[in-house]
């Protein structure tokens, strides 16, 4: 069954049975309520001044009209409470969270010490589903009635919105930090300074940097040259699986050939894999981790 | 009050929502949800701390506009839209003004504002005296 036709099932059912008041409207939850709200108006309080008052006698506030049907410390709702019945259909589709939206109390007249009242609800309306900035939800309006015997004395429209809560984003892991040593560590520091260095032995560049020259000589000394970050796709592949830490998956990793004549790997940022090819040219970016990690990478060149 | 009018400002009332303020109008409204009195649980449902009841906004707005209106002065309605939460230690500050007089018939409309926005807005129908 879906929700609307759920909502129908119970709006059809009507009123509940009237829910009993724990205790009739007395004077030492008044003064309670009087008291932690800060509300002085004598017409609570004061039996002489309420005599002489437009009310001939002691009264409750309107606004404690729900108080005295309120379920209290162990209480639970009634088997055929419409707001309850609507609240488990709606957590069953999966919408779970739940926060009150409205509350329109109506009073047709003060209630005095010693009335007993009775509350019964209907379901009035159920609307969604809506996109909230909480989420997406219902609005469940139900409409209470409180009555002393016959005499219906106060009315309250309340409605919830029953939402499901977005799934967060679970924080992004940490990337996983290169191994640097003696030889490498120029590259890395380059990178800090927004520079792609190559290492130079003589005339011949080379990278991955290494400890040696290609032809293996022990007494060269290497320095580098900063590149101009220019260069095309030689390869790439499309990393689907599996997961990387600190990647959105898929991701391109794109080795590129420089206008140097080295290749470098790195990941290729802003293409789909779509549009990647061999040949297309890229510039070398910089994508800062840290005060000590900055990695390489490839835009597009447009 | 003769002197009511459409467009007639009431005192700004405000309200120090201590957490003894909290819990005491909870437990006065009969409301016994740990988010009103627990703040661990308060914290773990993902509030910053306990806050304010609904049973509690009504009363709110019914003292301050019975504080304007004098004791004798005869509470209709209270219709109360609800906003951001008003957590403890937060101050709520209500203002409102008079939108319609018919005959001793008044329509106040309220609004409750604390640090983080617009806890409650809504509607007193009340009869002067």
């Amino acid at each position: 069954m879906n929700v609307r036709e759920a909502a129908d099932e119970i709006a059809a059912k009507g009123e509940s049975s009237p829910s009993l008041a724990r205790d009739p409207v007395n004077q030492a939850m008044v003064n309670n309520w009087v008291e932690a709200i800060g509300d002085a108006n004598p017409v609570y309080t004061d039996p002489e001044f309420a005599a002489a008052s437009v009310h001939k006698g002691l009264v409750a506030p309107p606004a404690m009209a729900q108080v005295w049907t309120m379920k209290g410390l162990h209480g639970a709702r009634a088997e055929d409470d419409p707001l309850g019945a609507m609240m488990a259909v709606l957590d069953e589709a999966g919408f779970t969270s739940v926060v009150a939206t409205n509350s329109e109390q109506t009073y047709h007249r003060y209630l005095r010490p010693g009335e007993q009242v009775a509350a019964t609800t209907r379901l009035e309306d159920v609307a969604g589903p809506k996109k909230t900035a909480l989420g997406e939800g219902w609005f469940v309006t139900t409409r209470t009635t409180w009555y002393v015997g016959e005499e219906a004395v106060a009315e309250m429209v309340f409605r919830v919105l029953k939402f499901r809560p977005p799934v967060p984003k679970p924080p992004p892991a940490p990337v996983l930090r290169p191994v640097i040593s003696r030889d490498t560590e120029f590259f890395w520091a380059g990178l800090r300074e927004g520079e792609l260095r190559i290492q130079r032995w003589g005339e011949t560049l080379r990278h991955p940097p290494g400890p040696m020259p290609p032809d293996g000589s022990l007494d060269a000394k290497p320095d580098y040259v900063v590149a101009s970050g220019r260069g095309t796709v030689f390869s790439y592949v499309v990393h689907h699986h599996p997961p990387v830490p600190g990647k959105e998956l898929p991701f391109v990793v794109a080795l590129v050939e420089l206008e140097e004549g080295v290749r470098v790997m790195a990941e290729l940022l802003d293409a789909s894999p779509e549009e990647v090819h061999i040949g297309l040219p890229v510039v070398a970016a910089f994508v800062r981790v840290d005060d000590d990690l900055t990695l390489p990478a490839w835009k597009v060149a447009r | 009050m003769t002197a009511v009018a459409e467009g007639t400002e009431l005192p700004p009332l405000t309200i120090e929502a201590t957490p003894t303020f909290v819990v005491s109008t909870a437990l006065a409204t009969r409301d016994f949800q740990d988010v009103h009195h627990d703040r661990d649980s308060a914290v773990a449902r993902g509030s910053k701390d306990i806050f304010l009841n609904i049973l509690t906004d009504t009363g709110l707005v019914q003292r301050f506009v019975s504080e304007w209106a004098g004791p004798e002065a005869l509470i209709r309605s209270i219709k109360i839209r609800l906003g951001v939460p008003c957590y403890a230690y937060d101050t709520l500050t209500f203002t409102g003004r008079v939108v319609s007089r018919e005959g001793n018939d008044v329509v106040v409309s309220v609004s409750g504002v604390d640090s983080l926005g617009e806890h409650v807005a809504g509607t007193v129908e009340v009869t002067l005296p």
